[in-house]
């Protein structure tokens, strides 16, 4: 957590500079909207996945939301807050704590992940947590752009999550939990805005599907936008 | 061929902004004046100021940051053997500099602030004064944040003391440049947040089906493979596109085009600077052979062309002689075939040549990566036939060897390195070994590697004869540094007595730039020793050009014959290769050294102390 404040405080320093060389390591901040979309299923619900980062090359602060708000049920959600420290050319090493929420119930996580770029230009993101009640978990996901055109791309996802320990209040059983596979197809009218269409196979696992059965497709449509 | 980018056709029109009569005052010390023309101003003394105008480049109205109210700047005809006194005042709300490019003075006259002095504060005036030695063709621009993108340059002319050994009749500057709307710090700031916002070239689904139709799915996928396993592009040319940039000619747009008129049977000298921030141009006058017959201001022996390269702050002068009743285009394309400038050479204003064509996008190839082309039979990546290529480019290009990526990714599925000499090249050392058979010691520098660099480039080779990506086997004949030789003989020039070797390094997917993975913020400045003739080897890392700079000393470029070493300011270093030249270390004090793109030149830096 010390470094946490640490890198927070750090963040809040403006670097400005005239000079000539040097202040090319600027404080920068982004609001990434990767997924705000509608499913099309029984629920209904709205989804969203969004991060927001501050910082400079090396260190960096990221939130991270994702969830789901069905739409005659109150949200779900899993939220982050982390210290990212650039570690190698194309990983960071991740740190801090999560909080995860559902109707019943919530749960508090401490989080040691990578996020990075793996070979063939795979966006991934792999996060150990360790819960309160003794719990670990882990979530992993990977994604890919294909570029139909410029500004055509389609987007496959994987994501999987596992889990030591049942938690029945959080929907979780022990073992592999849930897989999600996903394509989204975006057309970015510009950078920062793309409106998408896509289709999901969502599906819990093992103990997790005996505590609460998931096994649905269905289409999506929505909009990634960042600034 | 590809459609036009919408920004490569200019819907404004410079004269909107000429009919803004009254400067609008925004606060106490900040005006807006209006644009003017540029023009030249002749003499010992000179009053600069860098103010605000309004301008439309692109069709929407935008501020320009200009050296009295021009865009260009004016230009600045000195003598050489004058001492030249030149006030600037800055009109700014922020700090500014002006830096004389390629001009040798004294350190506290360079204009680098942090460096040389302090910078000129907003109201203050300050004096530049320094004796002029030398002659040819150069420019001036802010050395602060990122002004020089915003519209603060100009050219200098300076008039030789001995007559010039080239004639002509008549004399145009031609200044090519990147002109954006949006800011330039916002411009940085997308370009730290995706570092590819930029392009619109990248590699499609379909271009790896095409290859696949082409060349069988086994080959097109093991050619990706590499590609991607080191997570690097092949569509990776310039930061920064005509998606944002409209290019100019002496602040033209390719609209309202740029004239240059000349008599019937005149020779026309053409001074080309190129004073963009982040673009390099390929440069031919289509019907035209150009003689080169100075480099970075430097006579160089006359060499006919039909194209050259000219890197971000490079200076080429090209005498030309056009038909009777002709009108000809001055065509300028980026390399990353994005847009252009252009401008009209022609006997009658009102007649001009139908634009040519741009060429195809240039895709980089395993050469550019630094890989073995005997890997790669048959490999067809530029669009150029290999069966075609000359046997000079092949041996050059087939002596390429391995890139290896960051992340501790080793290169499994590459060749070893050839252990043959690369005979094209040999034929250049040997005649140095004859005249100076020593070996110069190598002055180990500090290093780092990590997170700042994202390859390493394991064996690279000098590709002095190699025109670039996108140029090669063009069918023209394109400008490479292996023709330029000094038209003053070097041969009694001392051989160097040390070399130190810079590993031009970055990181592309972060956008971080360094040189040997060190960024300036982190660096011990170089010590060169006053008196010392340096030997300084790039090593390019990365798969960019970085056009690179050092202030207060000639660059010696090592073309090959040592007879005829021409005196540059600012050296390309291509990708995934190797370059040298050498330096007499004749100028005490501390000097900037630096990678001349300007996003990348915050990092990409080293402060140089003589000693």
């Amino acid at each position: 957590m010390k470094k946490l404040l640490l890198a927070t405080s750090i963040t809040g320093l403006l670097a400005t500079s005239s000079l000539a060389g040097g202040g090319g390591d600027i404080f920068r901040s982004s609001l990434v909207v990767d997924q705000l979309e509608y499913q099309l299923s029984n629920e209904k619900a709205t989804i969203w996945n969004v991060y927001a980062y501050a910082g400079y090359d090396i260190n960096k602060v990221y939130i991270y939301s994702e969830g789901e708000k069905p739409k005659d049920e109150s949200a779900k959600s899993e939220n982050q807050l982390v210290y990212s420290r650039a570690i190698s050319p194309f990983w960071d090493l991740q740190t801090g704590i999560g909080y995860d929420k559902n109707i019943e119930s919530h749960q508090t996580w401490g989080l040691i992940g990578v996020q990075g770029l793996a070979p063939y230009f795979f966006e991934s993101r792999a996060t150990l947590l360790f819960g309160e009640d003794g719990n670990i978990g882990l979530r992993a996901e990977a994604e890919y752009d294909a570029l139909l055109t410029q500004k055509l791309i389609l987007s496959p996802s994987i994501a999987l999550s596992a889990y030591r320990k049942d938690n029945e209040k959080m929907g979780i059983g022990s073992g592999f939990s849930n897989i999600a596979l996903g394509t989204r197809l975006r057309y970015e009218f510009k950078r920062e805005v793309a409106p998408y269409i896509g289709v999901e196979w969502n599906k819990n696992l093992g103990n997790t599907n005996d505590i609460s059965p998931l096994d649905e497709i269905y289409g999506v449509i929505g909009i990634k936008f960042w600034f | 061929m590809q459609t036009i980018n919408r920004r490569t056709f200019v819907k404004g029109v410079i004269a909107t902004s000429l009919l803004v009569n009254t400067p609008i005052t925004i606060s106490a010390n900040t005006k807006i004046s209006t644009r003017i023309k540029t023009t030249e101003i002749k003499g010992n003394t000179f009053n600069l100021s860098i103010e605000k105008v309004s301008v439309n480049i692109t069709g929407n109205p935008s501020i320009a940051k200009t050296v009295n109210g021009m865009l260009s700047g004016p230009t600045l005809r000195w003598k050489e053997g004058d001492t030249v006194t030149i006030n600037v005042t800055n009109n700014l709300n922020e700090d500014t500099s002006i830096h004389w490019h390629g001009i040798i003075l004294p350190p506290a006259m360079d204009g680098v602030p942090g460096i040389s002095f302090d910078g000129i504060k907003p109201g203050e005036t300050f004096t530049y004064t320094f004796p002029v030695v030398q002659s040819g063709t150069y420019w001036y621009h802010s050395h602060s944040g990122f002004q020089e993108q915003q519209g603060v340059y100009g050219a200098i002319v300076i008039d030789p003391k001995v007559k010039d050994p080239y004639e002509y009749d008549r004399e145009y500057v031609i200044s090519l440049s990147d002109w954006s709307d949006e800011k330039p710090s916002s411009v940085y700031r997308k370009l730290k947040l995706s570092a590819s916002y930029y392009n619109f070239k990248q590699r499609t689904v379909g271009d790896f089906f095409d290859e696949v139709k082409e060349k069988g799915f086994f080959e097109a996928f093991s050619e990706r493979k590499m590609w991607n396993e080191m997570k690097m592009t092949d569509r990776d040319i310039s930061d920064v596109s005509g998606y944002t940039y409209t290019y100019l000619m002496n602040g033209e747009n390719p609209a309202t085009i740029f004239k240059a008129l000349f008599k019937n049977g005149e020779k026309i000298r053409l001074r080309f600077i190129n004073s963009a921030a982040m673009t390099f141009f390929d440069v031919r006058i289509p019907g035209l052979k150009m003689t080169v017959v100075a480099a970075d201001g430097n006579n160089v022996q006359a060499v006919s062309i039909d194209e050259f390269r000219i890197g971000v702050a490079e200076t080429y002068d090209v005498i030309v002689e056009p038909e009777e009743n002709k009108s000809y285009a001055i065509f300028a394309q980026s390399i990353d075939r994005s847009g252009y400038a252009l401008g009209a050479l022609t006997f009658d204003e009102k007649i001009i040549a139908q634009t040519p064509q741009m060429d195809a996008f240039p895709i980089l190839t395993h050469a550019d990566m630094g890989m073995n082309m005997s890997g790669m039979a048959g490999m067809n990546h530029s669009g150029n036939d290999m069966k075609a290529m000359n046997s000079e480019e092949a041996k050059t290009m087939g002596k390429q060897s391995a890139m290896k990526c960051g992340g501790g990714m080793d290169m499994s599925s590459m060749k070893k390195p050839e252990t043959t000499m690369d005979h094209s090249m040999m034929g250049h050392d040997m005649k140095a070994m004859n005249n100076q058979n020593k070996v110069i010691p190598i002055t180990k520098l500090e290093e780092d590697s990590g997170v700042q660099t994202d390859a390493v480039a394991m064996d690279p080779q000098y590709r002095l004869n190699d025109p670039g990506v996108g140029l090669r086997n063009n069918g023209r004949k394109v400008l490479t540094y292996a023709d330029l030789k000094s038209l003053r003989p070097t041969t009694h020039d001392r051989y160097p007595d040390r070399e130190i070797i810079l590993k031009l390094t970055g990181n592309m997917e972060r956008y971080m730039w360094s040189i040997n993975g060190i960024a300036y913020k982190d660096a011990k400045p170089l010590e060169f020793k006053y008196g010392e003739r340096l030997r300084i080897t790039y090593i390019n890392d990365t798969m960019m050009n970085h056009p690179m700079h050092l202030h207060g000393m000639w660059s010696d470029l090592e073309t090959g014959d040592d007879n005829y070493l021409p005196k540059k300011h600012t050296i390309i270093s291509q990708p995934g290769s190797k370059i040298s030249f050498r330096v007499n270390v004749d100028a005490k004090g501390s000097w900037a050294y630096h990678c001349h793109l300007l996003y990348h030149m915050t990092d990409m830096f080293r402060k140089v102390i003589v000693s």
